[in-house]
């Protein structure tokens, strides 16, 4: 049982926070269920369910603090687990860094990150969501090969100083490739929702086979500065690695983009192009997300871009009370704002460009200006008088979201997907709304003959 | 089941680095405790062995994993984190039916291993009704009773955290004292003891130890707003804290003045340089875009190798199952057959698991196939790829190269990149013999930014230190270099390799593959190698 209630976290966390004598204690239960379906060469390779449940124990004596976790409640597991926090508390140096657990807090629910029906996908959903995706590349002779993972958890924490919190939420992401079997065209297609409902496997599958047997014979052309229509998944891959570094500390120390020539940082400058506006919202209907950060700090809706000025950074509890500053919760989602248009119709819009489904093995070259290479992937079109022409040769790309964000044509309909989530590289995942994007003077730098 | 954790280190350039934390936390002393001992882990073996065989099945393994784990991590004056992870359990794999199955637990006693035996068999059948192909597994004899240990001098997990403490604070406060305005230093230490029990009759049991120790030295000027980043040139390796003896026999001082090292390292004086050659960074001269001939050090080379040999020449990957994340290759069985040639004719890039030191190093994979050296590209040609035992009669070889690895008790071992390394030159060469014929070269140490297209054609690659070469000498440092490479075409423009007294390992201690992902540690040898007339671009940009 990896799913805990409200009632019966805090009963465990209760239990905790009374067994502790240090300081100050925080506990948190962390319980995950992950089903996933794996699938290549047309055959299911492999599936599975991975159920988790664990317990951390943060102790502190003032500045010393230690941590422990456990995946077993019984009263004398829940004994032994403070006590090993709290040994290892004594034995640690002390962290000039550290911060008080913070005192109660109110932290407005976010139901809708939870979906029943997600909860409940079954080995056989699964199993049919890998034969949908097969069965029309097979009649097709095309290849599939896919990755469909349900995961569904719980968050709940209690703390010596009163504040109390629990959440649970729910994700369902699904990528499939689909090849031509002599290899010569690829196509992708990517899904993210917080509701199973809201997925339809044969209708993704679908754009993959119409991309993949769109791909074939594609045409090189030089490489250079055009326009692209990078559809949401390929520009959240780009703006996601930025936003990663809108760090308060990182920029008053002077070594950000978000640094400022003679010191101080770029707070309240303009550094995009006016019509973009970035915000977080733990309550936002499509991308729902617990209510409070890392440092259980209750999350509100905030401009993080407005208006193409910088409007937040993001400080830890510690760097702010150093500097003297508000310091709002990290958000757990990036919204950035779009119009109503589809992916089509920002084609039909458009005189001369590329289309982009997918961007690649992108990489940081230079973190002054963020600077990214990258590569597109699984379907690069070439639009003329608001067409696709022909497929192009993939190319690689040295860009930065920083400049892209200055040549915005237009914006489409926002898109679902998640970034930084357990891949290699990974890491905790965030939720992101991102528009398909209409950038003139893109930069391509070489191309790739990979298909 | 323990789920991956993910522990995300702030302060490496503009990006977090995020590392895979498995298992449980405990006390640096448990890091020390021998849980179970080998006669136990066989009768334990031996039940999942028994009871899979009983439920149907034709083939059938035991893993038993104590998987242990110790981050030191800090900045500049201070310890930002101590972390001691533990990840204990068995892991069984069965063919039934020609099917594979797998299932794992955490609890150690027979009743739990029998249990996941039996599930593994049921999955193994189930999987059964779709599966076109049975699985062909290559014949293996059993080994008995073996062991095997890393050769190490001093195990790194044994040292106390104060003295590790005292050593990052130290390389921290030399490279404040050297004119950094920011580092940061961290100690991973990795032990594997892991027991492999099959039905083809081992019994082997394994003790496997990696370290690593990166920094990053951070130098900003205010005024111009301009901040630049040194790595450590270190690597990580399969050895014990002996590495970081701070003892100098081992290095090297190369043209330009830059130290380098071998089997051991001096980290405290690598800070030292890195705050220098940081400071240096931030008004050096910007790369004129062009060709150029360069010449590669083997802390830069290896990651080259790494990408564009070593993934590519991965089986699973050619034969496509890895072609919705990772992607294929481009170097497809028919190349093999019709002997591609992959780079010029000094060009021998070989796999090798057996290497002393390296991280890929261990008598036995994880499906008990003692480990060896082959080639895969021979004076220039494409003859061979990395195969496991499922997967030997593709290629039509008899028996797997020993490439089977799981990162964890809990997952599925499959196959992985075992060392790839260039084979050093025939003829005596030094570094400053090769660079003595460059007229127009750069001279690349450490690893940068990299980028490699699905099919491992087109790569981009930076690095740490880059200097300029003019008529057969090193004469400054210069900035915003990166180059852009077409694989089979790069290493045919490999004109000269040093030889083997300058044949360095460097490696990746967290290579990622697969979905759901699992990462291993991998090493690449070479001696420093020339390639000629190669398009280098200039990285600098404004964003006002």
């Amino acid at each position: 049982m990896s799913m805990l209630s409200e009632k019966q976290a805090r009963e465990i966390l209760d239990k905790v926070i009374e067994l502790s004598k240090a300081d100050e204690c925080i506990a948190t239960l962390t319980g995950t269920k992950d089903g996933n379906v794996r699938f290549a060469l047309n055959n299911v390779s492999t599936s599975g369910i991975v159920s988790d449940i664990q317990l951390a124990v943060q102790v502190a004596y003032g500045k010393r603090v230690g941590v422990a976790t456990i995946n077993e409640f019984d009263d004398a597991s829940l004994a032994r687990v403070v006590s090993r926090a709290e040994e290892l508390a004594k034995l640690a140096p002390e962290n000039d860094e550290f911060m008080p657990a913070l005192g109660k807090q109110d932290y407005k629910a976010s139901d809708p990150a939870f979906v029943k029906a997600s909860a409940e996908v079954s080995p056989e959903y699964r199993a049919n969501v890998a034969a949908e995706s097969i069965e029309p590349c097979r009649k097709d002779d095309l290849v599939a090969a896919g990755f469909f993972t349900d995961n569904t958890s719980f968050s709940a924490f209690a703390t010596s100083t009163g504040n109390f919190g629990y959440h649970k939420s729910t994700t369902v992401d699904f990528t499939c490739t689909v090849r031509t079997d002599d290899g010569t065209g690829s196509g992708w297609v990517n899904r993210n929702v917080a509701d199973v409902a809201q997925f339809d496997a044969k209708s993704e599958v679908a754009r993959a086979i119409s991309k993949a047997k769109g791909s074939v014979d594609a045409k090189a052309i030089e490489p250079g500065k055009y326009t692209v229509i990078l559809e949401p998944a390929a520009a959240s891959g780009l703006i996601g690695f930025m936003m990663f570094g809108f760090d308060a500390r990182q920029a008053d120390e002077g070594r950000s983009f978000l640094s400022k020539k003679g010191g101080g940082t770029k707070m309240g400058e303009q550094l995009f192009d006016k019509r973009i506006n970035i915000s977080a919202d733990p309550w936002d209907n499509e991308a729902p997300v617990q209510p409070w950060d890392g440092e259980n700090r209750p999350r509100n809706k905030i401009a993080i871009v407005k208006d193409g000025k910088i409007n937040y950074m993001n400080y830890s509890r510690f760097w702010a009370k150093k500097q003297e500053k508000d310091a709002p919760a990290q958000p757990g989602n990036i919204l950035i704002a779009g119009g109503s248009k589809s992916t089509d119709q920002l084609v039909a819009d458009t005189k001369r460009g590329i289309l982009v489904t997918r961007t690649w093995y992108i990489r940081m070259v230079d973190p002054q200006t963020v600077l990214l290479t990258g590569l597109t992937r699984d379907g690069t079109f070439y639009i003329e008088d608001g067409e696709i022409k022909y497929p192009i040769k993939n190319m690689r790309f040295n860009e930065s979201p920083v400049i892209m964000l200055n040549n915005v044509e237009e914006l489409g309909l926002p898109q679902r997907s998640t970034i930084g989530g357990g891949g290699p590289g990974g890491g905790q995942p965030i939720v992101m709304m991102t528009p398909a994007m209409k950038i003139r003077d893109f930069t391509f730098t070489s191309l790739s003959d990979a298909v | 089941m323990h789920r991956r954790h993910f522990l995300t280190i702030t302060g490496f350039g503009a990006t977090a680095l995020v590392l895979p934390v498995g298992g449980r936390l405990i006390a640096a002393e448990a890091l020390l405790e021998v849980p179970m001992s080998v006669a136990a882990k066989k009768v334990l073996a031996d039940v999942g062995l028994e009871a899979a065989t009983a439920a149907g099945a034709s083939y059938c393994d035991v893993r038993i994993g104590r998987y242990l784990q110790q981050f030191v991590i800090s900045r500049e004056r201070q310890i930002d984190n101590v972390v001691n992870t533990e990840s204990t359990g068995v892991g069984v794999r069965v063919i039934a039916n020609g099917t594979w199955g797998f299932a794992a637990t955490n609890e150690l006693t027979a009743m739990a291993v029998a249990e996941a035996a039996r599930q593994a068999t049921a999955i193994a059948k189930a999987n059964a009704k779709i599966q076109r192909e049975p699985v062909q597994l290559a014949p293996l004899k059993g080994v008995g009773e073996v062991a095997w240990a890393t050769p190490i001098e001093k195990n790194a997990m044994a040292v106390p955290i104060k003295d590790k403490v005292d050593l990052l604070l130290s390389v921290n406060a030399a490279a404040l004292e050297a004119g950094a305005s920011f580092v940061n230093s961290t100690l991973f230490l990795v032990n594997e003891q892991k027991y492999f029990a099959s039905t083809d009759g081992s019994y082997i049991d394994q003790d496997v130890h990696r370290l690593w120790a990166p920094l990053t030295v951070t130098a900003t000027d205010k005024q111009s707003g301009k901040f630049r980043s040194r790595n450590g040139l270190s690597a990580p390796v399969g050895m014990g804290y002996e590495y970081l003896d701070g003892t100098s026999k081992d290095a090297l001082t190369m043209p330009g003045d830059v130290q380098m090292y071998g089997n051991r390292y001096d980290i405290v004086a690598d800070a030292k340089a890195a705050a220098q050659q940081a400071k240096t960074k931030l008004k050096a001269r910007s790369v004129k875009p062009g060709k150029y001939d360069l010449v590669l050090d083997p802390s830069h080379l290896f990651l080259t190798i790494h990408e564009n040999v070593g993934h590519p020449l991965e089986l699973d990957r050619v034969l496509g199952y890895e072609a919705n994340y990772a992607g294929t290759s481009f170097a497809t069985l028919d190349k093999r057959d019709d002997g591609f040639q992959y780079g010029s004719d000094i060009v021998t890039l070989y796999a090798d698991r057996t290497q002393d030191g390296s991280l890929g190093r261990v008598a036995y994979d994880d499906e008990g196939v003692a480990t060896k050296r082959w080639d895969l590209v021979k004076d220039g040609v494409l003859v061979n790829y990395q195969a496991i035992r499922d997967q030997a009669h593709i290629i039509g070889e008899k028996a797997s190269h020993g490439c089977c690895y799981a990162d964890s008790w809990s997952s599925v071992q499959f196959q992985r990149m075992p060392n790839v390394s260039l084979a050093p030159g025939k003829k005596p060469l030094t570094p400053a013999q090769l660079i003595s014929d460059v007229e127009d070269g750069i001279y690349i140490f450490g690893r940068g930014s990299y980028s490699i297209d699905q099919q491992r054609y087109n790569a981009q690659f930076g690095g740490q230190l880059f200097y300029e070469i003019k008529n057969g000498k090193v004469t400054e440092q210069i900035e915003d270099v990166a180059y852009q490479i077409r694989t089979p075409e790069f290493w045919n423009a490999c004109s000269a390799i040093c030889d083997e007294s300058d044949f360095r390992l460097n490696g990746s201690f967290f290579d990622g593959k697969g979905q759901p992902p699992q990462v291993s540690a991998v090493s690449h040898g070479a001696a420093t190698a020339r390639f000629d007339q190669i398009n280098v671009i200039n990285t600098a940009r404004s964003i006002g």
